[in-house]
């Protein structure tokens, strides 16, 4: 089987961008999931979310590991460089890209199993470093790409198709990445593209590592009566915190449509995310609060969406490192290489 | 055998206790009289408590490998007097703690035992048991400077510059040296038989250990991203990068880093860094050892497969698994040259010694780039960690790094369609684009199968065809990498020493002592993997061929039999692997063993 390319047909009547660009034109290779998985609707999220910012293309980076998930880098931004690693090892990867070429936007996109079981280490320490990326986890509490077996985030008595019933605790990324000191924590739905986009679009603009969990489910393996991370029951059972429009730097602000109190949060470049209050008292700049909201919904049985968590001004890894703002791969060797006169002078220290 | 600047000794004290200074001292101040020294540091894995030997060796030839014998031995540790006094050599000398009474194992026929009372000297001159404890160590120190003529004008002068901005511990330096030295002139007839005499030797030269000079030569290369988790023997280096980095890749005005180096939580996630920042355009590294080689596989192939530039620098010490991390040893041969699952080879650069760490460095950077591919250097704790004699590293203003095929802007905008895994040219290397540059330079970058456009395929021969330019790429690499060193002995000799990395200094030592005993040989180093033709010519042209190695299972042999198709069983392996550094001796005893010698 070969990726199968899309025949590129163009619609005169489709919207551009400033950039001049289509959403087409953010889309990438032909799916080769299965007819309805969530993972596809998340795809079609970014696709929407990087138009709508108008990031160029080839100056986006999309960061993968191995599963079903792991796959969908290929199937927007075909004029993006992609890296499709190994199984749980994207963070590292991406943090070394991130090292040598600051400028880029990272896309970083996995799964429960690639995250939360076998890379779990490694997205632990990618949020401590707060590396510049978005990270979406598409979450369906199975490995979908080797047929079924438990994730580490399958809810306890959650079965597999087989019938057999998970008994250990999940791992639930969201109130993982809280206490880890994540400054942007979100939660969505692949089915729920309304809310999905305005949150990916945030955490694209956000200074440092900006982690979202997607429930997407897996109509093969884990879309059943039994599982939480199915269709029916993520309907059921989410609860929005508060609804959160972005509002990208040098675009027009309109108030959203609704009547209860709009709190505005700045990005580090300027653009701003506004937040309509749901629940009384939320405040989405509070860790505690976040965790708290999170924990008290899975008492109910409920699921907590929505930007819980944001902190703009936390250093990323850069501001860490306190590195020259020119990408590190493209400082000329001039600039590197000490020369034979530093050499010399230095080599009588070792006299 | 022994005499004027040709002689060894060893400290044996316990770890922790700051007899590190000391001997450095002792070493630096040789050094300054322009003898040739070396000074190996046989220490254990703890911090303190544990047995540690010193030995430097004094050579006025320049011989630099561990001494096989030492003609004194200052034994201040009770857990290994036993072991500490059977290695003085016959007539020769030991040195202990007077201070109380000589203990029953310190006896030894044939050898001259000398009491100075370290221990009472500096109870009576210092104050509190740290003090005492240092100081004790300068006390021996300046007992050594008198019975070996160490230059004390000199010393004197080291410790003025070492404690310039402390007087309080130049005044008590300067009194233990002072102490130890008058009571040994005091008591006995100094100085002995071996001693030192004032050199020309060593003004082209520098001391250095290899880890140092390995990050040194990753600085000079232009490697912007470091990335590793700490592990002996190979920390220093990252050490001595940061150290370096802050000195010379400092932006002048916003004291900006030039650089990033980052700790991970593990080597797999150091490899994936280094990895990403080789995809990303910068030059990157990783260091690590043994255990962290292994953690590194799965990424090992995942940049030889998707051909991405990076390098690793393996301070190898002593296996298998957890080993004797402070000892050293040549046994990741195989593990490195075959690195990861599936059908892989890697580039594999071999240094000899410290100022080949800093050069082979900046080659291990330049071929990365040009095969793109990762690429290894694989040092070891002795040279490591050791401090050597070498000499003088040198740079070349002109130097250009080699970055290899990568297609700017300008390339991009005309090319009609990229295809990141193929190429029409000799060495099989297909020009790569980096990210953010040009929309038409996107590939993406999969460890699944992928034909030679990039694209995912299970189809036979697209696969093939790319794995295939990889084993063509593989054999192009082994004319660029630095070929064999060879010392060619008198014409004609049969024998022919193949050896690697640090034991170059006891081979061509025992090439020289052989020579004195009629047996003439030949010499090659390996410096490098693939291996390049000269090789094999080499092994063809000598009837007897000796491989001479720091592992038990004879690694380079298979290797050399695997690459160059020469029989196995034409080489005899000499194999030394409890750890230490390699002395001439044992290569001269396996070598004289088997070879008859003919009668004049
Ligand atoms: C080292 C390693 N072990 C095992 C695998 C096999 N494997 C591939 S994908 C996968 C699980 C993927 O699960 P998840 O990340 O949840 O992705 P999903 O398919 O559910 O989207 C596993 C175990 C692998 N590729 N590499
Ligand atoms: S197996 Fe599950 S996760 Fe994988 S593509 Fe199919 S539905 Fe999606
Ligand atoms: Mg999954």
């Amino acid at each position: 089987m070969t990726s199968i390319a899309k025949p590129p047909i163009r619609h005169p009547g489709l919207k551009t961008n400033s950039l001049g660009l289509t959403p087409r034109d953010y889309e990438g290779v032909m799916s080769t999931l299965c007819a309805g998985c969530g993972h596809d609707s998340v795809t079609a999220a970014l696709v929407q979310s990087m138009w709508e910012l108008a990031i160029p293309p080839h100056r986006a980076a999309k960061m993968s590991g191995i599963g079903c998930s792991s796959k969908t880098t290929a199937y927007f931004m075909k004029q993006s460089h992609g890296f499709n690693s190994v199984h749980g090892r994207m963070p590292s990867v991406a943090s070394g890209a991130n090292a040598a070429n600051r400028a880029l936007t990272y896309i970083g996109v996995s799964g429960d199993g690639d995250s939360l079981s076998i890379g779990l280490g490694q997205l632990c320490h990618a949020i401590r470093r707060n590396v510049r990326m978005l990270y979406v986890i598409e979450n369906n509490g199975v490995y979908g790409l080797t047929k079924g077996q438990f994730s580490a985030s399958a809810d306890i008595g959650s079965t597999s198709k087989k019938g057999d019933a998970n008994v250990q605790p999940p791992i639930d990324p969201v109130l993982l990445a809280l206490t880890l000191g994540a400054t942007f924590v979100a939660r969505g739905f692949s089915g729920d593209k309304a809310q999905l986009i305005p949150i990916l679009k945030a955490g694209l603009s956000h200074n440092g590592l900006a982690l979202v969990d997607v429930i997407s489910p897996c109509v093969t393996f884990n879309d059943h009566e039994g599982s939480t991370k199915s269709y029916a029951f993520t309907r059921e059972h989410e609860v929005e915190i508060a609804a959160a429009d972005f509002v990208p730097l040098r675009r027009e602000i309109t108030i959203p449509a609704s009547d209860t109190t709009v709190q505005v949060v700045q990005m580090h470049d300027g653009s701003t995310v506004r937040f309509r209050r749901l629940e009384d008292g939320y405040d989405p700049t509070n860790r505690d609060l976040a965790y708290a909201h999170v924990r008290a919904c899975q008492a109910r049985g409920e699921m907590a969406t929505g930007l819980l968590f944001i902190d703009e001004n936390g250093a990323d890894m850069h501001a860490v490192a306190k590195t020259v703002d020119t990408p590190l791969a493209e400082l000329p060797f001039e600039t590197l290489c000490p020369g034979q006169t530093a050499l010399q002078a230095l080599m009588e220290k070792y006299r | 055998m022994s005499g004027i600047n040709d002689f060894a000794f060893k400290m044996a004290t316990v770890n922790g206790t700051g007899s590190a200074s000391a001997n450095s001292l002792l070493m630096q101040a040789i050094f300054r009289m322009g003898v040739p020294v070396t000074g190996k540091n046989l220490f254990p894995s703890n911090i303190q408590g544990l047995p540690t030997v010193y030995e430097i060796r004094v050579s006025k030839d320049g011989y630099t490998a561990r001494p096989h014998e030492v003609d004194l031995v200052v034994a201040l540790n009770p857990a290994t007097y036993a072991k500490d006094v059977a290695s003085v050599r016959p007539g020769g000398y030991l040195l202990y703690d007077s201070s109380w009474p000589l203990e029953p194992e310190l006896v030894r026929e044939g050898i001259t035992i000398l009491g100075v009372p370290f221990g009472k000297l500096c109870v009576e001159h210092f104050q509190g048991d740290r003090d005492r404890t240092l100081l004790r160590n300068i006390v021996y120190a300046g007992a050594l400077a008198a019975l070996l003529d160490l230059d004390i004008a000199l010393i004197g002068r080291m410790l003025v510059q070492k404690f310039s901005k402390k007087p309080r511990l130049l005044d008590a330096n300067n009194t233990a040296i002072r102490l130890g030295y008058d009571y040994a002139r005091a008591h006995y007839e100094c100085p002995l038989p071996f001693h030192l005499e004032r050199m020309d030797a060593t003004s082209d030269f520098i001391i250095i250990d290899g880890n140092t000079a390995a990050a040194l030569g990753a600085v000079f290369a232009g490697a912007t991203v470091g990335a590793w988790y700490p592990i002996t023997p190979s920390t220093s280096l990252m050490e001595a990068f940061t150290m370096f980095c802050r000195q010379y890749r400092t932006e002048p005005g916003t004291g900006l880093a030039r650089y990033c180096i980052l700790q991970a939580e593990d080597e797999l996630s150091a490899a994936g860094i280094a990895i990403g920042a080789g995809w990303a355009g910068a030059r990157s590294f990783t260091n690590t050892s043994g255990p962290g080689i292994s953690l590194m596989q799965e990424f090992i192939g995942l940049a030889y497969y998707t051909e991405i530039p990076t390098v690793v620098f393996d301070i190898q010490r002593t296996g298998p698994s957890t080993g004797m991390p402070t000892r050293t040893q040549q046994a990741d041969l195989l593990s490195l040259a075959y690195a990861s699952h599936g059908d892989t080879k890697h580039i594999v650069l071999f240094p000899c010694s410290p100022e080949e760490c800093f050069y082979l460095s900046v080659t291990a950077f330049d071929l990365a780039d040009r095969f793109q591919t990762p690429v290894f250097v694989a040092s070891d704790l002795d040279i490591g960690m050791n401090d050597w004699m070498c000499k003088r590293l040198q740079w070349d203003d002109s130097f250009q790094p080699d970055r290899g095929k990568v297609l700017d802007a300008d390339d991009l905008a005309t090319v009609k369609r990229f295809s990141r895994y193929f190429t029409e040219d000799d060495d099989g290397v297909a020009p790569r684009t980096l990210p953010g540059v040009h929309p038409a330079g996107a590939y993406f970058v999969r460890g699944s199968g992928h034909d030679k456009h990039g694209q995912y395929t299970e189809d036979s021969d697209a696969y093939q065809e790319v794995v295939d330019r990889l084993r063509h790429k593989f054999a192009t690499a082994a004319h660029s990498v630095p070929p064999p060193e060879f010392i060619n002995g008198d014409a004609g000799a049969d024998i022919g020493i193949v050896t690697i990395g640090g034991c170059r200094a006891a081979v061509l030592e025992a090439i020289d002592r052989l020579r004195a005993k009629g047996i003439n040989a030949d010499y090659m180093r390996i410096k490098a993997f693939p291996f390049g033709p000269q090789v094999r010519a080499f092994l063809d042209a000598h009837a007897k061929v000796f491989v001479v190695e720091q592992n038990r299972d004879a690694q380079l042999r298979t290797l050399l039999t695997a690459e160059t198709g020469f029989p196995r069983d034409a080489m005899t392996p000499v194999l030394d692997y409890g750890g230490m550094p390699l002395t001439a001796q044992i290569v001269v005893n396996a070598v004289a063993t088997q070879v008859q010698q003919v009668p004049a």
